[in-house]
């Protein structure tokens, strides 16, 4: 009896303390990488990252200013198409499609797209628009970011919208609203934080993307507005200087890896800090 | 003079009541065209992928699934290659992946302290914020050189005269390759699993477990015989969800995998895998059959991804029972 007792109790002792190895595993692996990115990154930081644009091969300095303005370009413009497509379709599937087949085929789909392959969507984007208009293009780029980003808004939206009470939608029927001002007046600004909060984690989740803007946006060497050009980009700088010879390049690949992953994080951390708080309220 | 008033304010009341209803009708399909647009863009990039990828299919038949060939100068393709490294590296890495995230996901929802539930779960799902790229920087210039270093020779020296197994470890400890890669996307798809793992085992009703350790059990026997059975779909939809990640991964790949487009029994040697093979190749790749190949294996990637990705979301969903077909 006693020893059938010591040896649960011991199975019982490994398995926790696997369990916490596993979270120790987890943990280390974030801190690792941090601490790497910002050992590196905040070495390679300076003012010129900011005032001068990617260097040509083999010279010396240089700055990172194209690939940034051309970044917040390509994002402003897929955030743009993305935000009204999504938030408009995580509206038909909160209050219409409640019941009917095609939006749960819908939400399954989106489900889907959501951790589709992200290259794949750079193929599509390529075939559909590149190679149509004749060349890569910052348009392109921000075409193919939208439709990452647009489930993330979609599902987001979608799931906040379900959380406002009927009654409040039937306290604005009963005074006769249409629908489509319950919609947009009513249930849509309860949750204007919680779908904000959606649209700023989309745009997190595209701003580290890569391999969509390989084939779309390509990369430009030299500053450019003109979204209808090639268009310099953190991501595609990132990859192609990090596989350089050339010690300046890793060094700005290291920087702008740590930009943007400040960027990413200081938008995951806010929101569920945001939320963190509202919760107590 | 009372009385055409009020037929006034009735006529225009009907006047109201129809024009909103007209709106309301607009707006139905018009939110209902957006939802529309998820659904076109994957049909969209079956469509566009099958028609680019048609004269590789003619040129190469279904054979382009299984040849091992990948010659640019003599115009051959074949996917095994890229198919071989991709699958893989991603069953590798789900090998490595699932038990510590199995882990995770009890520790957080067992015996972690309840304050500190919320800052190590972040912590985990912060885990999945960081972009992809950063991963295969972090694995290129840290990893790849101390995997080399510290922990491939011992592996070696251990495992290498090991029949069968033995052949997996064999040649120069290099760093970058399959295993690099695989363990590199293992550390990627942890936070996606341990997270729906973590959601599911707290659907367990409380009144379960309590009877359980009512009765004497332990945590581990309480998650070993209660919450796995009972959570077991949604245990194996988050597995799925990994492995549909993992296959479709991209850069971190690139970087560490090595880029050999060749089958090599060493877990140790470089390889190739769709994604990153679209990723170096495409950008240069010639017009005519090379092009048409890679957007062949673009095809099969997503198609591969796409059925994982939908067992895994249907077993979720189930699992979950709130939502879903």
């Amino acid at each position: 009896m006693l020893s059938l007792y010591t040896r649960r109790l011991w199975i019982n002792r490994i398995g926790i303390t696997l369990s916490m190895l596993a979270m120790s595993v987890g943990l280390v692996a974030l801190l690792w990488i941090l601490w790497t990115l910002f050992s590196k990154g905040f070495a390679a930081l300076s003012w010129d990252l900011f005032t001068q644009d990617t260097p040509a091969p083999g010279t010396e300095g240089g700055g990172l200013r194209n690939a940034i303005v051309g970044s917040g370009l390509i994002l402003l413009f897929s955030m743009l198409i993305a935000t009204p497509v999504g938030i408009l379709a995580g509206i038909y599937l909160a209050e219409y499609g409640r019941i009917s087949k095609f939006a749960s085929f819908t939400r399954f789909m989106t489900d889907i797209m959501l951790s589709a392959p992200s290259i794949v969507i750079g193929l599509f984007v390529y075939a559909l628009f590149v190679a149509t208009t004749g060349g890569f293009s910052g348009w392109a780029g921000s075409l193919a970011l939208a439709l990452i980003a647009i489930p993330v808004v979609v599902r987001t939206t979608e799931n906040m919208l379900k959380l406002v009470p009927t009654s409040l939608r039937e306290a604005a029927f009963a005074v006769g609203a249409p629908r489509w001002q319950v919609s947009l007046k009513i249930t849509l600004r309860a949750v204007k934080s919680g779908v904000v909060t959606g649209v700023l984690l989309a745009m997190a989740r595209i701003t580290g993307e890569t391999a969509p803007l390989l084939f779309t946006a390509l990369n430009n060497q030299f500053f450019s507005t003109n979204m209808s050009e090639p268009m310099g980009n953190l991501p595609v700088v990132i990859y192609q200087f990090a596989l350089s010879p050339y010690d300046n390049w890793v060094n700005l690949a290291w920087a702008g890896a740590l930009l943007i992953a400040l960027l990413v994080l200081t938008v995951n951390i806010g929101v569920r800090v945001a939320f963190r708080n509202k919760d107590k309220r | 003079m009372s009385e055409r008033d009020a037929s006034g304010g009735i006529d225009l009341h009907i006047q109201q009541v129809r024009r909103f209803r007209l709106q309301d009708v607009l707006f139905h399909y018009s939110t209902q065209l957006f939802a529309f647009v998820v659904l076109a863009a994957l049909l969209g990039i079956l469509v566009s992928l099958t028609i680019e990828a048609w004269p590789s299919f003619q040129a190469f038949g279904l054979s382009f699934l299984w040849t091992n060939v990948w010659s640019v100068p003599d115009d051959q393709y074949g996917a095994l290659a890229a198919i071989y490294g991709t699958v893989v590296t991603s069953v590798i890495a789900l090998v490595l992946a699932v038990p510590i995230s199995f882990g995770i996901a009890l520790f957080l929802t067992e015996t972690c302290p309840v304050w500190l539930r919320r800052p190590l779960g972040t912590a985990i799902e912060l885990l999945a914020g960081v972009p992809s790229i950063v991963y295969g920087i972090w694995g290129l210039f840290i990893f790849a050189p101390l995997f080399a270093e510290h922990i491939q020779p011992p592996l070696q020296a251990a495992l290498g005269d090991v029949p069968v197994i033995g052949g997996w470890f064999a040649g120069p400890p290099i760093g970058v390759g399959i295993l690099t890669a695989s363990i590199v996307l293992a550390l990627m798809v942890i936070p996606f699993i341990a997270s729906v793992m973590r959601d599911v085992f707290e659907t367990v009703p409380d009144v379960l477990k309590e009877s359980a350790y009512g009765m004497g059990c332990t945590t581990w026997e309480v998650v070993r015989n209660i919450v796995l059975p009972y959570t077991r779909v949604g245990v194996i939809g988050g597995i799925m969800l990994g492995l549909g990640r993992a296959l479709g991964e991209t850069m971190a790949v690139t970087f560490v995998i090595g880029n050999a487009n060749r089958i090599v029994g060493s877990l140790f040697a470089p390889g190739t895998s769709i994604a990153s093979t679209l990723a170096n190749e495409f950008g240069e790749a010639d017009p005519g059959l090379h092009i048409a190949s890679l957007f062949a294996l673009g095809l099969i990637l997503f198609v591969i991804s796409f059925v994982v990705l939908a067992i895994s979301r249907w077993l979720i969903s189930r699992s979950m029972g709130s939502e879903g077909l």
